[in-house]
């Protein structure tokens, strides 16, 4: 009997852009804040380029709260929601697919989220990762930091309670 | 001091969110402030949609709303604080706000002191029976004459 073939790396690689592409470009309001992700392997990193209407005060300038909010929680969703969507690839599912026919994947929703300002975000591009420290059938509790020039000084912090998406097959 | 006219208030306010590049952004209007309680509008737009497959406006939308709105509170509170930064905010969202529909923050400064002023928020939709999401938090006070936050 002889071994399964891997598959070739660029169908794996486009897989996997194409299934974090769904996940972030489908939503507008990722789209006007500019959010996007750059992936190694499994690990996304949410870049957040600075741009003028990101700014809450002008005479500092510093970044909105709320901008600074919204980057940590799209964060959260979009890492949460890739973890759901690299588990079902690894286990053969072609969840991008099912996304392409017009189903679009399932988003899970925030329960609550708490943002704690360590610093004045300052105006430069700004980068944020997630960790999942549980991901249970209904609920996720999920940590993000965000940083600008230096990751040892992040400016802000946050947590959030999700209720994950019902699982479609 | 001359007592504002309602007139002047109004125009007060609106140039208070214009000087806000991203709440001008997100057409946010400053509908009341007094006090240290605060009320800030925001239509709905498409832009601001976190799930496509509903048309539900993203929670982080939400969150700017209401840091905006908890921020005002402050500002006008009668310590008269020179300038607030947010040091925590948290949201918990009760339900989706219903698609089309503006959303009303008001906010609440209801304890002040020297270093500190702890905000609640409430934010609803048409249905005022029922808020999409309310918010706790606590901000900075920074004395007058300082050039802003020093966090």
């Amino acid at each position: 009997m002889s071994r399964k073939q891997p598959e070739p790396v660029q169908i794996v690689q486009q897989r996997r852009d194409e299934a974090l592409e769904a996940l972030v470009e489908g939503v507008p309001y990722i789209q006007f804040l500019g959010i996007r992700f750059d992936r190694r392997g499994d690990e996304l990193t949410g870049v957040l380029p600075f741009d003028d209407k990101l700014i809450g005060n002008p005479i500092l300038p510093a970044l909105h709260g709320g901008v600074t909010a919204a980057f940590l929680e799209v964060t959260a969703i979009v890492v949460l929601s890739w973890s759901i969507a690299w588990e079902r690839m690894e286990n053969g599912h072609r969840a991008v697919d099912d996304w392409r026919g017009g189903h679009l994947p399932r988003i899970p929703k925030t329960i609550d989220f708490t943002t704690d300002y360590l610093r004045t975000g300052l105006p430069r591009d700004a980068y944020a990762r997630a960790r999942v420290n549980r991901s249970g059938r209904r609920y996720a509790s999920v940590q993000v930091e965000a940083w600008q020039d230096n990751h040892a000084r992040p400016f802000a912090q946050g947590t959030g309670h999700f209720v994950m998406p019902k699982r479609d097959g | 001091m001359t007592e504002l006219t309602p007139d002047m208030r109004a125009k007060m306010a609106r140039q208070f969110m214009q000087a806000i590049p991203h709440s001008h952004q997100l057409a946010m209007v400053l509908t009341s402030l007094e006090n240290g309680s605060a009320e800030i509008k925001m239509p709905y737009d498409k832009k601001l949609v976190g799930d496509p497959s509903t048309g539900v406006i993203h929670g982080g939308a939400v969150s700017a709303l209401m840091d905006s709105c908890c921020g005002a509170a402050v500002m006008s509170h009668p310590a008269a604080p020179g300038g607030t930064a947010t040091i925590d905010l948290r949201i918990d969202y009760m339900r989706a706000a219903t698609p089309g529909q503006s959303l009303t923050a008001r906010a609440e400064c209801y304890h002040i002191t020297r270093s500190v002023a702890f905000v609640r928020a409430t934010t609803y939709d048409d249905d005022l029976e029922h808020p999409v999401a309310t918010a706790t938090g606590a901000f900075t006070v920074e004395q007058a004459g300082t050039d802003g936050p020093k966090l």
